[in-house]
């Protein structure tokens, strides 16, 4: 049962590009807390459908509401500052700067949040470092982003995302080219940032899915096919047919 | 952390206490050269703030520079303003022309916005020209020597004299280049990096990415302006050459060469070209040849200029 006023909640959100409709009318809602999975195959309008409600791109028709509010029009930097943190499926970080000015980034624009308009730099170091250590990057804070090894630049990725203190916090693919033991390493991750927010993951690896996901939503052609728990999931024939048939 | 701040600024005070110093030990010819290349390093360095620390490759910058130029000398000129309300009148014109033109131009991206402020340049250096009863275009305008004093707590500082220019000159460069030291330094700053490095991760984490490169346009557009109207009062010249297509490949080139987003490389980059330049064309009619050469080479094998190299093969901790 959804809550009675969901975190996150969409009404007919539709986006076409040309043609082809990547979003077709999604009724979705997401309560406070929850970690929530969305899956389905290539093409599904998974990511389409996140950038939708982070602010990358804007509906062709529809409405967003983030606790309570229509921000269907909001910019996506109003979005992050109103509790919406994105990561991007294909690692998007600075290269060129250290993995601690990298999190700093993200620390500094959160306490920009607050009314101060100046911030001491021993709260900035001290929240930076204190992100970097949660995801286990802290021994790495001097080094030069774009020199770290793929998983370390996923999770430098989430670093910033946590570092950001959001309300909502979207993972695309945040699994995609790790190891197993990166991937062990995670589930806890996001397990205890469950704990603390709301969680909205996309993600193809089923067994990540279903040790994570409180329910999960499952998307076809722009649409919802189906939603619930991963049980109810597991036993959908529709969904079987879909996606899991085929991926099993 | 703290170390690395104090050998920054160290080093800063270094440079200027060396810039301070030449006025005494430099030859008449030398010091006067110095005076333009300090005025001309200010320009660089406004330049670099868009350029270097922004990466908004602008083929505009010299519509900032001569707004600045014009700003100050029209006033002087014609309405027989003294030096710093008509200074103060430079700045405003620099900064309001940044903003308008950066409101339209941070519109577009890459290729198009060199294009953009390309064509807003061409517009402001065709409307000198257009306006050629007011300042007569490439000839110009020589401000009169009488006009050209700054009066500074009770002293009148007479800006035709070679000695006071050059120090009027150095303390313009020395209050902008620890002003810019600060910048890079803040968040602000900082955030101007992120923005060269990856703009759609900056918007999304919450930052106002037009806002910071409109902000980083202004204060680029007000130091540009600074210089020129620096220029005007110090070297009592008005002409809409600065207002060119060359005045705005210039300030690229003295970055490029002395290092984009470092604090000290636009002063290198200006001075090593005025240099370069000045030494060769004794030799040659076909200077620009041998300074088009030592261009390619040093972009060849400095492709982050002077001060840029200097940084990464040495240096890290250079802002």
């Amino acid at each position: 049962m959804a809550a009675v006023t969901p975190l996150l909640s969409t009404q007919d959100l539709s986006r076409s590009f040309g043609g082809l409709k990547a979003v077709d009318g999604v009724d979705f809602a997401i309560s406070k807390g929850e970690i929530r999975a969305i899956i389905g195959p290539n093409g599904a309008g998974k990511t389409t459908f996140v950038s939708l409600v982070c602010g990358r791109i804007l509906p062709s028709s529809g409405k967003v509401f983030f606790e309570g509010r229509d921000i269907s029009r909001m910019p996506a930097h109003r979005r992050v500052r109103a509790g919406i943190a994105y990561t991007f499926q294909i690692t998007s970080i600075f290269p060129n700067l250290t993995v601690f000015d990298n999190v700093a980034l993200a620390v500094q624009r959160h306490l920009l949040n607050g009314k101060a308009s100046r911030f001491s730099e021993h709260a900035l170091r001290r929240q930076s470092l204190e992100a970097l250590e949660k995801v286990g990057l802290g021994p790495y804070a001097e080094r030069r982003a774009g020199n770290l090894s793929y998983g370390h630049q996923r999770l430098l990725e989430v670093a910033m995302g946590l570092a950001l203190k959001p309300r909502l916090l979207i993972l695309d693919e945040p699994t995609q080219g790790l190891s197993d033991g990166e991937i062990e390493g995670f589930i806890g991750l996001v397990r205890e940032i469950g704990s603390a927010s709301t969680v909205l993951l996309i993600e193809h690896n089923m067994d990540v899915v279903m040790a994570l996901a409180e329910r999960i939503t499952v998307m076809e052609q722009g649409r919802i096919l189906a939603e619930g728990t991963p049980e109810e999931i597991r036993a959908n024939g529709e969904v079987q047919r879909a996606y899991l048939g085929s991926a099993a | 952390m703290k170390g690395a701040n104090a050998k920054t600024l160290g080093l800063h005070l270094a440079v200027l206490a060396v810039l301070f110093a030449l006025n005494f030990l430099l030859p008449e010819y030398h010091r006067g050269v110095f005076s333009r290349v300090m005025v001309l390093a200010v320009f660089a360095m406004g330049y670099n703030v868009a350029f270097g620390y922004t990466g908004l490759l602008s083929l505009g910058h010299a519509m900032f520079f001569a707004a600045g130029l014009y700003g100050a000398g029209l006033t002087i000129y014609h309405l027989g303003w003294s030096v710093w309300p008509a200074f103060g009148v430079g700045l405003a014109a620099g900064v309001v022309l940044a903003v308008v033109v950066g409101f339209l131009a941070l519109r577009t991206t890459g290729v198009a916005f060199m294009i953009v402020t390309l064509m807003f340049a061409q517009v402001f250096y065709l409307t000198t020209l257009y306006f050629t009863a007011y300042t007569r275009g490439e000839e110009g305008l020589v401000l009169p020597q009488a006009s050209r004093v700054l009066p500074l707590a009770g002293v009148d500082l007479y800006l035709t004299d070679p000695a006071t220019r050059y120090m009027v000159a150095l303390t313009l460069l020395a209050i902008v280049l620890l002003a810019l030291l600060a910048l890079v330094r803040s968040s602000f700053g900082r955030a101007l990096i992120a923005i060269r490095e990856n703009e759609e991760r900056m918007r999304m984490l919450g930052y106002d990415v037009f806002a910071n490169k409109l902000a980083a346009v202004a204060l680029s557009g007000l130091v540009c302006a600074a210089a020129g109207a620096a220029y005007a009062v110090l070297f009592g010249y008005v002409g809409s050459g600065f207002a060119s297509i060359q005045y705005s490949i210039l300030p690229l080139l003295w970055v490029l060469l002395g290092g984009a987003a470092t604090t000290l490389g636009p002063i290198i980059g200006t001075l090593f070209m005025f240099y370069v330049t000045d030494t060769t064309s004794s030799y040659t009619s076909a200077y620009m040849l041998v300074v088009g050469l030592a261009l390619i080479l040093l972009v060849l094998y400095f492709p982050k200029g002077i001060v840029g190299t200097v940084r990464e093969r040495w240096l890290p901790w250079l802002p």
